[in-house]
C-alpha cells in the first residue's frame, strides 16, 4: 500500500493555500505600514515647509524673528564638520578592516577586537558624545570646536565603516589572492592591485551610508556642546559651529508657530541631502560591482 | 659533449625534495615524500582525490602555507636553495615558479592588465616592454590570435578555455623557470583540454613543469616523469613509459588500471 494518502493531501490542500495567501497579506501589510507613517511624514513636512523654503532661507542666518531666520549657518556647518568625519573616519575604518582581515592572524586577542567593533556598532551615539566632551572638548582642550565634534562623530560611525569594508574584503574570491601570491606579489601588492579595486564599491557604499547617518546625529554633538545660534560661518576647524539637526531640534522646541514651519523647511534640505547621498550609494553599489 | 651527455645535463633536477611532511593539523597529507624533478621535463603527478597531490604542487612554491594550522618537516630545494630557508624569500620563490589553478582565475581586467600584472608588480613600467611582453606570453600560450584585437576587452568574455590559456600566458609574462598546473584542464571541455595539452608540450622546451592531473591518459600522453601518490605517500616515481607499461608496485597497477581512484 502507499504510504502517500492522496485524499488526505486533497483535504488539507486548501488549508496550506489559505496559510500562504494570509501570510503574505500580513507581511505585504507591514510594508505597508511603515510606508504610509514615511509617506504622512513627508507630507506633513512638506506641506508645512514649502512656503519658508527659499532662496534667503539657504543664505540667512538663524534670527529671533521666524520670516528672517535662515539655515546658512547649519548647512556650512554640516560641511564643514564632513571635511572632518569623511576623511578620517574613512581612512581609520578602512585601515582597521584591512588589519583585521588581511595582516592579523586569528587568536583570541582578534577576536577580541572584532566582537567590540561589533558591539561599538550598539553603543547609543549619546555615549559618544560624552566621549568626545571627556576626551576631545576637555582632555584635549580642542574646545567646542568643528574638530572636536568632527572627531566624535567620525568615531561614532567608525565601526559602521569597519564592517563594511570588512564585508566588502571578504567578498574578493580566494582564488584571486592566489593568482596573484602565485605570481610573486607582496601582500600589500595584492591588497593594493587586486584586493582594494574589488571592495572599493562596498567600501564607499558602506562608507557614504555611515555619512549620512553623522549629518544626521545630534545627540553626541549637543553633548559637546555645538551652538544653536551663530550668526557667523565657521572660518577654521577650530571655530563653534552649529548642524542642520541641531538647528532644526531648536527650532522645534520655540513656542512661536512660524518657527515649526521654519523647522519644516530644514528638515526638507536635510532629508534632500540624505536622500542624494543614499542614491550615490546605490548608483556605486551597482555600477561598479564586480561579478566573479 | 656527446649528445647523451647534454641531455643528461639537460635534465638536471630543478627540485630536489628530501623526506617532506606535511601536516594539516593531526591530518598527516604528505608522508616522507622524496624525489627529484628534472628540469626541462614534464613531470605529472597522479593520484586518487585526496592523496595529497595538490598539496604537493602547492607546497612547491609555498602556497601551502596559505591554509592556517599547517606543519611541515624535511625539505624541498629548489635550484640547491631549501625553499623554506627564511632568508629565501617566498615572493623571489614564486617569481621564479608560476603557477595555475585547477579553476581558471584571471582577474577583472582587461586581457592587457591581466598579463602585464605580474611585470608590474616587478617593477617594469616602460610601455614598450609590457606590450612586448604581452604579445610573447600571449604567442606562448597559443592565445595570441584569438584575442590580439581584443587586448582592452575584459578577461571574464573569453572562454573558460581561452581564461585557462590567458592564467598560463600571465603565468609566463614573469618568465619563471618552472610552471606548476593544478589539474588544468578538470574544469575545461575536450577541445579546451586537447589545446592545453599541446600547449604544455611545445613549452616543455623552455620551461620545466609540473602538473596534477586526475586524468591517467592524460598524464600518459603529456609526461616524461610521472609519480603515483596514495594515502600521502608516493608509490612509485618513473619514466611515464615505465610506470604505464610495467609498474613496479601492485597498487600503481591497481589504479591505473582502474581497479579504484
Amino acid at each position: 500500500m502507499s504510504s502517500i494518502d492522496k485524499q488526505l493531501i486533497q483535504r488539507k490542500m486548501g488549508k496550506r493555500t489559505f496559510q500562504n495567501k494570509l501570510l503574505k497579506a500580513i507581511f505585504f501589510m507591514c510594508i505597508i505600514f511603515s510606508i504610509l507613517v514615511l509617506g504622512a511624514l513627508i507630507i506633513r513636512v512638506v506641506s508645512q515647509g514649502i512656503t519658508h523654503l527659499d532662496w534667503n532661507f539657504l543664505t540667512s542666518f538663524a534670527s529671533r524673528f521666524p520670516e528672517e531666520a535662515g539655515f546658512k549657518a547649519a548647512v556650512v556647518g554640516s560641511l564643514w564638520l564632513m571635511v572632518i568625519v569623511a576623511p578620517v573616519s574613512v581612512f581609520l575604518g578602512v585601515g582597521t578592516a584591512i588589519y583585521l582581515e588581511e595582516y592579523a592572524k586569528d587568536n583570541r586577542f582578534t577576536r577580541f577586537i572584532q566582537m567590540n567593533i561589533s558591539n561599538l556598532a550598539g553603543v547609543p551615539s549619546v555615549v559618544f558624545g560624552l566621549l568626545g566632551l571627556t576626551f576631545f572638548v576637555r582632555l584635549m582642550e580642542m574646545g567646542r570646536s568643528i574638530m572636536a565634534g568632527g572627531l566624535t562623530l567620525s568615531l561614532l560611525i567608525l565601526p559602521i565603516i569597519v564592517v563594511a569594508a570588512q564585508e566588502a574584503i571578504r567578498s574578493v574570491p580566494n582564488d584571486q589572492y592566489e593568482a596573484s601570491f602565485a605570481m610573486g606579489a607582496s601582500k600589500w601588492q595584492t591588497i593594493r592591485r587586486i584586493v582594494l579595486p574589488s571592495a572599493i564599491p562596498g567600501i564607499l557604499t558602506g562608507s557614504i551610508l555611515a555619512l549620512s547617518r553623522a549629518i544626521g546625529e545630534t545627540a553626541p554633538l549637543l553633548m559637546i556642546g555645538a551652538l544653536t545660534f551663530i550668526a557667523y560661518l565657521p572660518e577654521n576647524v577650530w571655530d563653534g559651529f552649529t548642524v542642520m539637526p541641531i538647528q532644526i531640534f531648536n527650532w522645534t522646541g520655540r513656542p512661536q508657530e512660524e518657527f515649526h514651519f521654519v523647522a519644516a523647511s530644514g528638515i526638507m534640505i536635510l532629508l534632500f541631502l540624505l536622500i542624494i547621498m543614499n542614491s550615490v550609494a546605490i548608483y556605486i553599489r551597482n555600477k561598479f560591482s564586480k561579478r566573479y | 659533449m656527446t649528445q647523451a651527455q647534454q641531455t643528461a645535463v639537460k635534465h638536471d633536477a630543478i627540485y630536489s625534495v628530501n623526506q617532506f611532511n606535511l601536516w594539516y593539523g593531526q591530518d598527516h597529507a604528505l608522508k616522507d615524500v622524496t624525489f627529484d624533478i628534472p628540469q626541462n621535463q614534464v613531470t605529472a603527478i597522479i593520484g586518487p582525490s585526496g592523496c595529497g597531490k595538490s598539496t604537493f604542487i602547492k607546497s612547491l612554491n609555498r602556497m601551502v602555507e596559505m591554509v592556517p594550522g599547517i606543519k611541515m618537516a624535511g625539505s624541498i630545494n629548489y635550484k640547491n636553495k631549501n625553499i623554506f630557508d627564511p632568508k629565501y624569500q617566498v615572493e623571489e620563490l614564486r617569481t621564479d615558479v608560476g603557477m595555475v589553478f585547477q579553476k581558471p582565475n584571471p582577474f577583472p581586467k582587461s586581457i592587457y592588465e591581466n598579463i602585464v600584472y605580474g611585470p608590474k608588480i616587478h617593477g617594469i613600467k616602460d610601455k614598450q616592454t609590457l606590450d612586448n611582453i604581452v604579445e610573447k606570453s600571449l604567442k606562448s600560450a597559443a592565445l595570441w590570435d584569438e584575442v590580439k584585437d581584443r587586448l582592452h576587452e575584459n578577461a571574464f568574455g573569453l572562454s573558460g578555455g581561452q581564461q585557462q590559456r590567458l592564467c598560463i600566458a600571465r603565468s609566463l609574462a614573469i618568465e619563471p623557470d618552472v610552471i606548476l598546473m593544478d589539474e588544468p584542464t578538470s574544469a575545461l571541455d575536450p577541445i579546451s583540454t586537447l589545446k592545453i595539452e599541446e600547449l604544455v608540450q611545445s613549452l616543455k622546451e623552455d620551461y620545466s613543469i609540473v602538473i596534477v592531473t586526475h586524468n591517467m591518459q592524460q598524464a600518459a600522453r603529456i609526461s616524461d616523469k610521472t609519480a603515483f601518490f596514495l594515502n600521502g605517500e608516493v608509490i612509485e616515481y618513473d619514466d611515464t613509459n615505465q610506470l604505464f607499461s610495467n609498474p613496479s608496485d601492485q597498487r600503481t597497477e591497481d589504479y591505473i588500471t582502474g581497479r579504484f581512484g
